[in-house]
């Protein structure tokens, strides 16, 4: 079994693909028009085309809103990210106008730091020291 | 606010918490609870980890700050000053309970 798609519930699919690939650097995977104006709208890692999907799922329904609002008052990131560096992904975003409710902290072997994704939802970078 | 104040200084986890807003100010819950699991091996849950805090807000020593969605812990120095101006500089003992 592997883990193929895990999804972000985003309140504007058309934002959330441009934070996603022309903010974050992930590339267009799939956006296949479903129901109205809704897609099936998929990223995937540039380093890794046919590895996990990132699915941006509208947030219609009302109980997505509420997880969300909950999750970020407290500051809980629903997804993360793996990166090299995270101090040089938090300078370089934060230039792009990214907004961080963790500058990166530095605990034991990791590296971590979150940000808000305009979409509603907060996302953790992280960076595994010596790996 | 001195029995809250003394009673929330009282407990290790609440000092660590303390601790950890010395470092860096502006904290998430998120944050509050990761470096407790991290640093200390605390792993408390995130509910007494939310009641901690609340012990220390009711002695003025944490105040949150609500940020559009975002919701932030800052460190509150003051009451402190009470407890060392109380003894270091005392005044008329009446004005302390």
């Amino acid at each position: 079994m592997r883990i193929q798609l895990a999804s972000v519930f985003v309140d504007d699919q058309d934002k959330a693909l441009r934070f996603y690939t022309d903010v974050l650097g992930f590339v267009t995977k799939h956006d296949i028009p479903i129901a109205g104006t809704d897609r099936w709208l998929t990223v995937v890692s540039p380093d890794s085309p046919d590895g996990t999907e990132l699915l941006l799922e509208p947030d219609g329904h009302p109980a997505a809103k509420q997880y969300k609002d909950a999750m970020v008052s407290d500051g809980i990131p629903v997804i993360q990210f793996a990166v090299d560096d995270v101090n040089a992904e938090f300078t370089r975003l934060r230039e792009q106008g990214v907004r961080f409710t963790q500058e990166p902290l530095e605990m034991d072997t990791v590296i971590m730091a979150v940000l808000d994704d305009t979409c509603g939802n907060l996302v953790q970078l992280v960076q595994h020291k010596g790996a | 606010m001195d029995d809250e104040l003394f009673k929330a200084l009282a407990d290790p986890t609440r000092r660590r918490i303390l601790d950890g807003l010395v470092e860096r100010d502006g904290q998430t819950l998120f944050e509050i609870c990761a470096r407790l699991a991290s640093q200390h091996g605390l792993g408390l849950s995130r509910q007494a980890i939310s009641q901690h805090l609340a012990a220390l807000e009711a002695a003025g020593l944490v105040r949150t700050r609500r940020e559009g969605r975002y919701k932030f812990h800052d460190l509150n120095t003051e009451p402190l000053e009470h407890i060392v101006t109380r003894w270091l500089r005392p005044g008329p003992p009446e004005s302390n309970p």
